[in-house]
């Protein structure tokens, strides 16, 4: 027994349960033998407390036997079940091999199912009704924690209704995206930038990108320190999905938006962390769990 | 209830049992068989009401599943779809509360009757008592009355004891068999059940028929009184539940000893006689084997077949009836008439009895027609807590569960309030099929700025188009900082 230093418990478990139910045995066999006289009032003459008396009223037979049908029932369960200690039962019951042969089970009457899918196109598994339900239940398990369970995503955690992708958005992609996972990594870039009036400037710059309200003194002051964010964001701002950065012209805002969000941003950088799948979920789940991302933002195409 | 002049002590109403004169000294083991009770029919006015509780029970419970209330079983718990029909009504797991409801209202009745008139339950409409009435009523029919079962078990086995024992047998299990079907008929659509049973199908089912069916036939038909006596907790406890103006069977012992045979037209009390002539009926139809005259005793289930045997008696003998009757602790030791014991029925230990219980029906049923056919749950999102949109919004996630509960399809219309500028951004109309239940995502949105950070009170409300069904829901609106 891996649970305990010595077996002492296990020992100690095994007599109690042993000897409680050799002892009710025992007590039936000698209340069985038992005969006492009656006496002319209709009791057994035994008295208790003073004034209570035992009345004469046998106990039906059929009764003792359901208590011999107890004890032998018991200690067959005992035989066949983990209950002594550590012994773990003939039948090598155990809740972990319940729990793997049902999985087992639900497996092998789903393979069909999802061998139909994995057959298909990832275009036509997202317009697929029952594929469609299968994937919205596993994103409602897996995905929905963070992502939201519209799918919309929230600050730090992207929208995947929309069609901007860090990474993306072919159905290849995202199944890339759910089996390996992705690290999203801007680096903190104040050195690079400048004085904090620098990073503010530029702030107002990639506001302006997107034409968000900014100061465009300040933006035309801070263009020239974007060079430090091109390598990755690109000259224009439109980000690189190769090294997920993402586009800064647009209206999307991952990390949250405006002069603060912004400057924060430079200033500190960010890791974002999509944690990979392939352990928890099997292939044929992230081929449908994929058709089933891609399809939410493909709706023309998607099922309902 | 007490007098002054009695002793504060409760005085447990059970007088010790004379024994058979044989059985003193006699040595005696704690365990002993059963002996067998043979119960000797009886007519009189108790039979009759017992009649009629099981004719009135049984059409009941084997009629009610073949009535239809539209495309549907009349009665129905269908277990598996979680949808409870009682004729127009749609019961959820989550209208739990009906069924405690009726649980508890079904205990004050049994406080209420037992209080007033004993075991009134165990006597006159227990399943028990019922289902052994017509299986003792069978066994009458195919083996003969008390003296000729008993000769007929006592004798050897000959061609015409085989034949009825094996008649009754057959009789027995089809009445088994069929209360099983009827039983699960009231979980799986009876009519389905039937065609199903007799092509084989339906392995559950088939059990569920063959368990139930056990458990009548062994019930009643072999273990009878038994059950009331060694196994039923409600017996247990109903005793404790007397009083001594609670009603039960007396006998009148002052009346009736010194007891013994007679002749008629004897005067009898010049001998020393009491009326009770000893002809022992009162014994040989109680269908739990005791002797009354010996005093209330635990076995008694109140069923008020010895009063129509000893009436019957005293008709015959041109004596008064009523020497076993019902009556109370304190009317046969004080010698009260009928009306002085019926002024004690309404007592306060009733009257709060029958208070509570009206109160609690009232209850139920007022709840029952204002009850909403519709049902709402209001699930944030619990990790996107909330977010920006484009348009300068801000957003929070909510996923609505959204019952129909009527029998019909139904539009519903999603609205929220309790901020200035709340709107519902995601899809307001949802459609749902009839006793469907659907997971909707609900957006709500703000102007951003609009509302200081921190978390906001909003109520959804979910309107039924077309219909007055209508429910609000409260929830959150969170602002980030």
């Amino acid at each position: 027994m891996s649970d305990f230093t010595s077996n002492f418990w296990s020992v100690f478990v095994t007599t109690i349960t042993l000897a409680g139910i050799i002892a009710c045995g025992i007590l039936l066999w000698m209340a069985g033998r038992k005969k006492v006289a009656a006496t002319s009032d209709n009791t057994t003459g035994h008295v208790w407390d003073e004034d209570l008396v035992e009345m004469n009223n046998p106990l039906p037979r059929w009764w003792v036997w359901l208590f011999v049908i107890t004890i032998v029932f018991g200690l067959g369960y005992l035989a066949a079940y983990p209950g002594l200690g550590s012994f773990t039962g003939k039948l090598n019951w155990t809740q972990k091999g319940e729990y793997e042969a049902e999985m087992a089970k639900a497996k092998t009457e789903l393979e069909p199912l999802y061998a139909r899918f994995a057959s298909m196109k990832p275009e036509d598994v997202a317009g697929d009704p029952q594929a469609h339900a299968i994937g919205e239940r596993l994103f409602m398990n897996n995905c929905a924690q963070c992502h939201g369970s519209d799918a919309r995503g929230s600050k730090g955690f992207p929208n995947l209704t929309d069609n901007d992708w860090l990474h993306g958005g072919t159905p290849e992609k995202i199944r890339e995206t759910l089996e390996k996972g992705r690290i999203g990594n801007m680096p903190p870039m104040a050195a690079a930038v400048g004085s904090p009036e620098d990073v503010r400037n530029l702030s107002h710059y990639v506001l302006s990108l997107s034409g968000s309200p900014h100061d465009s003194l300040r933006a035309s002051l801070g263009k020239p320190k974007f060079a430090a964010c091109a390598a990755c964001h690109g000259m224009d701002g439109k980000g690189n999905q190769a090294l997920g950065a993402p586009n800064l012209t647009d209206d999307i805002w991952l990390h949250g938006w405006g002069e603060a969000a912004i400057t924060a941003m430079i200033n500190n950088g960010k890791v974002n962390q999509m944690p990979a799948q392939a352990e928890k979920l099997t292939e044929a789940q992230i081929g449908v769990l994929s058709a089933y991302v891609w399809g939410l933002s493909n709706k023309q195409v998607a099922a309902r | 209830m007490s007098t002054p002049s009695e002793p504060a002590r409760k005085v447990i109403p059970i007088t010790p049992v004379a024994p058979d004169a044989s059985s003193a000294g006699e040595i005696i083991s704690l365990y002993e068989a059963q002996k067998k009770i043979y119960p000797r029919s009886i007519s009189g006015l108790f039979a009759r009401w017992r009649w009629g509780m099981v004719f009135l029970t049984q059409l009941v419970f084997y009629g009610l599943p073949w009535f239809e209330w539209g495309q549907r079983q009349m009665v129905l718990f269908d277990l598996g779809a979680r949808r409870f029909y009682i004729f127009g009504l749609v019961l959820y797991p989550q209208d739990f509360i009906y069924l405690t409801g009726l649980l508890i209202i079904s205990a004050l009745s049994l406080f209420l009757f037992t209080a007033v008139a004993g075991r009134l339950w165990c006597g006159f409409a227990c399943p028990q008592t019922v289902y052994t009435e017509m299986f003792m009523w069978i066994e009458h029919k195919i083996e003969g009355e008390r003296s000729a079962r008993l000769r007929l078990d006592n004798g050897p086995w000959t061609f015409e004891k085989i034949r009825k024992k094996f008649f009754k047998q057959v009789v027995w299990i089809a009445v088994a068999l069929w209360t099983g079907f009827t039983f699960v008929g009231y979980f799986v659509p009876i009519r389905e059940l039937g065609s199903e049973l007799l092509a084989f199908q339906g392995g559950w089912q088939i059990f569920w028929v063959l368990f139930y069916g056990f458990a009548t036939y062994g019930n009643a038909g072999f273990m009878r009184e038994q059950v009331c006596k060694y196994m039923c907790p409600y017996a247990r406890f109903q005793s404790a539940m007397f009083d001594r103006d609670t009603l039960i069977v007396t006998y009148d012992p002052e009346r009736g000893e010194q007891r013994g045979p007679r002749k008629k037209n004897v005067d009898y009390k010049a001998q020393g006689l009491g009326d009770c002539i000893d002809c022992s009926l009162c014994v040989q139809v109680c269908p739990v084997g005791i002797d009354i005259r010996n005093g209330l005793q635990y076995e008694c289930i109140g069923c008020g077949l010895c009063v129509d045997a000893c009436n019957t008696v005293m008709d015959k003998m041109q004596y008064p009836r009523g020497l076993i009757r019902y009556s109370t602790q304190n009317g046969v030791a004080k010698r009260w008439t009928q009306s002085q014991i019926f002024r004690r029925v309404l007592r306060p230990r009733v009257l709060i009895y029958s208070a509570v219980l009206v109160a609690l029906c009232v209850a139920m049923l007022a709840s029952l027609v204002v009850r909403t056919p519709l049902k709402v749950d209001v699930v944030r999102d619990r990790a996107a807590l909330s977010r920006i949109v484009s348009g300068g919004k801000l957003e929070n996630i909510y996923r609505l569960q959204i019952m129909n509960a009527t029998e019909g399809e139904q539009r519903y219309r999603i609205s929220a309030r309790g901020l200035e500028g709340l709107e519902v951004a995601s899809e307001a109309d949802v459609d749902i099929g009839p006793a469907e239940s659907r997971w909707v995502a609900v957006r709500l949105q703000i102007p951003y700025g609009s509302a200081t950070p921190g978390s906001h009170a909003v109520q959804f409300d979910v309107q039924a188009v077309g219909a007055a069904t209508h429910v609000t829901e409260k929830s959150v609106f969170l602002v980030p900082r």
